[in-house]
């Protein structure tokens, strides 16, 4: 069946079956930034935001279910080549090995900073805790979610020595 | 750093110890990373497998004809097919063969029986479930200790009565082999001299190293010019491309491996797997290119299992603390097929550095190998051949002497120690240690966490009914695999190479062997290249994983890239500078004598005015080349390690035990590695975090169970329990600095150190904090209800 999704602001017509996932439908689409990691919505490297201001597995609903609904991925943070603030971070803190975890828990990260700008590390910790990473013991995907919330509380977008 | 320019490369000459980021991280943040489920190449088809439902059956019938009738279905396949063309067993690398698709019997649950070939995803899935597969149950085996009953069920039919194998005489039908290194005679000698033994058992439970992204491949064989490129999620993308050509009989220059962006390996991608075999067999047979990627209950329950070693060992000491003798006895469970990854003349690993980091002047290890009715695997995961479990092994014991001899583990480990004097040291079982300070790393470790005041705060606490302990590991690792004399797979020496190409504007290619995951091999290669030559490390590009471009190489896992390929790295930068040199001498018209290599310049002799640049040499090698010499500026080094390297660490936890639920509350670990020389102090810590945290979530919850029918109990991630960042504790990281000696640049490696050195260290706090209780060893995972039944057993109370 054919449906239409918006995708960082693209209105994009896609070819689906009733059960295909929106995950798929998103990678299928061509933005191969948003993974898929399991099979029981356990590990979140398919998270994307629905609406600008929740974060979802999209491994946990239907690409038809998204029909109406904008969808932000990993591809649609950056505004042309300034990087988001927490995109910057994640390079800065060393926040990613190998990178298969790193579009989810952005994605994840971007939601949780717009609820709460100035998160503890204990907030970040709960509020990251549907994303696996295997690769970095979270330390450093903390402190980058802490220099993000810095740098989007900084008017100029300014923040964080080198 | 403004964020309106964003300025990710690190720029400049940027050599050893500077902790400049990493340079692949640009298309990774962005979501621009090229894995290989990102692959689609055009017409491609798609493979799902069908998978058994039993640990053990006699296959009756498999009918695909339901199948076939399924739209967009093309074919299925079943072993029958495969053996038409040669390939329904492949042989393993621990010299054994496996079934690509069951033939006959399934000896394991979700071994795959049949590949089902469609033009899309979900008709390939439905393709699969139609596949209608009679099965007759038999009996199972899922015990290691009950599969030599003489009354055992035959697993391997087709070697049942073959009593020669891979690695020496087989006692029995599930038997696989037998190895032993030391001297056993006067081992339990000593044994028997010794004033205090004490005696072991403790298990390494199977383990998965489940990297979020899931195995998978491609295969494209093209018809018209017979050449089968294969993009693979793997580790060794040149051992694969040898291993596929010896299994195929495709010439080996017909054949293109590349491996693309890895997300996360652990051990898990080093294997040739069915799946793999059958996507390229589809792909040759349907002329099409053929995409697989497992699904996460694949990826758990039939890929790369990891230990499984159930260990015995005996220790004598003397009264006051000096260890004089070990004595090891391990039954290992290798599932179904031998499909064990380690060096060929290593059938347990490096287990046999198992005497750890003390002087220990007699040992004797030995190992028997079984089939059981499970996956196989018996892969490296974060792991040096099963240096993890010979780790574990020794730092659970010295914690049990010293509870035995009522003395302090850090004292019983100060008294025990390999001195720095006795390096280069030969351990009683024939390895020669490179180099190690292990007091200093002990007491840097000891100073940071502050042992002796929480040893006071333990014994008030205790004394109050609270529950606190503090576990200690010292432990010493084997890495960087390995020296041809003894190290290969499947023949293949186990050398690495690289290529360094500079180009006439001073920018460069940088090549190797090995295959990054994570590891920042794009960064760290940049900056040994950068310290050699003082090229920008923003001038340098490094590819991996492509095997038409790429050096040979055996790929990186166990460690071994810095140890083998950073030194090829750093011995073809030499070369090139000896080169150079000659070039630099012609431009700076004296000769090459009076030429000296000073600042990452070349400089005449006494005359710090008179230099020229590697950018400078570089332009003039393509435009400008002394007469006689060749023009350009490449080579390729293939370094050969003398000796593996030893790093070595020192870790401190600190667990407080909740009475009444038994949760177990990590409060503080600190983690002392000696790596040798650091190439990048950020990527080091961030190895060292990951690392621990894998050894966390084997000590504390990840575990492939089974059920006494051979049922995968932990089949996904809702079983299979991975931490998040809510239960990961803080790491406190730190180093000492004990170069290796043979190294070209003095680096050891780091990657699998903390997943090797901590589970100990965690057991041991969990076991310290109950030891008054007369709790001696816990086997892992050591889950709260495990706790929570030994407190209830002890009649503690819960508040
Ligand atoms: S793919 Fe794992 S949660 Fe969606
Ligand atoms: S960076 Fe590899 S899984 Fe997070």
């Amino acid at each position: 069946m054919e449906i239409t999704l918006n995708i960082n602001g693209t209105e994009k017509k896609l070819n689906v079956e009733p059960r295909t996932l929106l995950v798929q439908a998103i990678r299928d689409a061509g933005l191969t930034g948003t993974h898929i990691g399991c099979d029981s919505s356990s590990c979140g490297v398919c998270t994307v935001v629905l609406d600008g201001k929740t974060a979802v597995k999209s491994c946990t609903m239907f690409a038809v279910q998204a029909e109406g609904h904008s969808i932000t991925t990993i591809e649609g943070l950056a505004q042309g080549d300034k990087l988001h603030p927490l995109q910057q971070a994640f390079h800065d803190q060393h926040g990613l090995q190998c990178g298969y975890c790193t579009p989810g828990m952005i994605m994840a990260a971007y939601v949780l900073l717009q609820h709460n700008p100035n998160p503890s590390e204990e907030e970040i910790r709960f509020g990251l805790s549907g994303n696996l990473c295997r690769c970095t013991g979270y330390q450093n995907i903390v402190k980058a979610v802490q220099q993000a919330a810095q740098m989007l509380q900084q008017p100029t977008g300014a923040a964080a020595d080198d | 750093m403004s964020v309106q320019t964003p300025n990710l490369e690190p720029k400049g000459i940027q050599g050893l110890g500077k902790p400049i980021k990493r340079k692949e991280d640009a298309r990774f943040i962005v979501g621009k990373g090229t894995y290989l489920d990102d692959i689609n190449l055009p017409g491609m088809l798609y493979m799902a497998l069908v998978h058994s439902p039993y640990a053990h059956a006699k296959i009756l019938n498999i009918d695909a004809s339901e199948a076939l009738k399924i739209p967009g279905v093309k074919a299925v396949i079943t072993a029958k097919d495969l053996a038409a063309a040669g390939l329904s067993w492949i042989p393993t690398l621990a010299g054994d063969k496996q079934m690509v698709l069951a033939d006959g019997k399934v000896l394991y649950q979700y071994q795959e029986v049949a590949a089902v070939f469609a033009e899309t995803r979900q008709a390939a899935a439905d393709g699969a479930a139609a596949v209608q597969v009679e099965y007759e149950p038999l009996p199972v085996v899922v015990d290691p200790y009950k599969a030599t009953d003489p009354d055992a069920p035959v697993l391997r039919e087709d070697i049942k009565d073959k009593m020669e194998g891979a690695h020496g005489p087989r006692r029995h039908h599930n038997h696989i082999w037998n190895w032993s290194v030391g001297s056993k005679e006067e081992t339990e000698k000593a044994l028997a001299q010794s004033e205090v033994r004490i005696k072991q058992h403790m298990v390494y439970p199977r383990s998965h190293p489940a990297p979020l992204e899931p195995c998978g491949c491609i295969g494209d064989m093209n018809k018209a010019t017979g050449r089968l490129t294969v993009y693979m999620t793997t580790q060794a993308p040149h051992a694969i491309r040898t291993v596929l050509s010896l299994v195929t009989g495709i010439p080996e220059n017909n054949i293109r491996v590349i491996s693309p962006d890895i997300g996360g390996g652990f051990g898990n991608k080093v294997p040739v797997y069915p799946g793999y075999v059958c996507a390229i067999v589809g792909s040759i047979v349907l002329g099409a290119p053929v995409k697989w990627v497992e699904t996460r209950t694949e990826n758990l329950t039939t890929t790369g299992f990891a230990r499984d070693f159930h260990m015995d060992i005996e220790i004598g000491a003397t009264k006051d603390g000096k260890v004089t003798a070990m004595k090891v006895y391990t039954l290992a469970d290798h599932g179904a097929f031998d499909a064990a990854a380690d060096p060929s003349k290593y059938p347990a690993g490096l287990f046999s550095i198992c005497t750890g980091s003390y002087d220990f002047q007699k040992a004797y290890a030995e190992v028997d190998a079984v089939y059981t009715n499970k996956a196989p695997g018996g892969v490296a995961y974060r792991c040096s051949f099963r240096v993890t479990e010979a780790s574990y092994l020794i730092e659970r014991s010295m914690d049990v002497l010293a509870h035995e001899l009522k003395m302090d583990p850090a004292e019983l480990r100060l008294k025990n120690f390999i001195r720095p004097e006795q390096f280069p040291y030969p351990s009683a079982l024939g390895w020669t240690y490179d180099s190690g300070d292990y007091e200093k790393t002990l007491k840097v470790a000891l100073e940071r966490i502050g042992y002796y005041e929480l040893r006071k705060e333990q014994a008030e606490k205790r004394a109050r009914g609270e529950l606190m302990g503090i576990g200690i590991s010292t432990f010493t690792e084997i890495v960087g695999a390995g020296p041809s004399k003894d190290f290969d797979i499947l023949g293949i020496k186990m050398f690495d190479g690289a290529e360094i190409r500079v180009h006439p504007s001073g920018s460069a290619i940088v090549r190797a062997g090995t295959r990054h995951q994570g590891q920042g091999h794009e960064t760290t290669w940049a900056q040994i290249v950068s310290e050699e030559l003082g090229l920008d490390v923003d001038k340098i590009i490094v590819e991996e994983g492509d095997t038409d471009t790429a050096p040979y190489g055996l790929g990186t896992y166990a460690s071994r890239s810095t140890p083998t390929a950073g030194g090829a790295m750093a011995l073809a930068a030499r070369r090139i500078r000896e080169k150079a040199k000659k070039i630099a001498a012609h431009l700076l018209e004296v000769s090459e004598n009076d030429v000296e290599w000073v600042d990452k310049k070349f400089v005449v002799k006494g005359v710090p005015s008179k230099s020229v640049t590697m950018n400078e040499v570089a332009f003039a090698a393509y435009t400008n080349p002394p007469p006689g010499l060749e023009p350009g500026l490449e080579t390729t080094y293939y370094y050969d390690p003398p000796n593996l390297t030893f790093p070595h660490g020192a870790y401190v936890c600190v667990v407080d035990i909740d009475k009444g639920t038994g949760e177990v509350k990590v409060r503080r670990f600190v983690a002392i590695d000696d790596c040798g020389t650091i190439i990048n102090p950020m990527i080091v810590e961030g190895q060292v975090h990951g690392g621990l945290t894998e050894g966390f979530a084997i000590a504390f919850m990840q575990e492939i169970a089974f059920d006494e029918q051979g049922n995968h109990l932990a089949s996904n991630f809702t079983d299979y329990l991975l931490p998040t960042a809510l239960e990961t504790p803080r790491w406190e990281t730190g180093h000492t600095v004990t170069p290796s000696p043979h190294h070209p640049l003095g680096a050891k490696g780091v990657g699998e150190s903390p997943t090797v050195g901590s589970p100990a260290a965690f057991v041991n706090a969990v076991v310290d904090a109950l030891a008054h209780l007369g709790v001696r060893h816990i086997d892992m995972p050591i889950t709260r209800e495990k706790v929570w039944r030994i407190l209830r057993q002890s009649g503690i109370d819960s508040f």
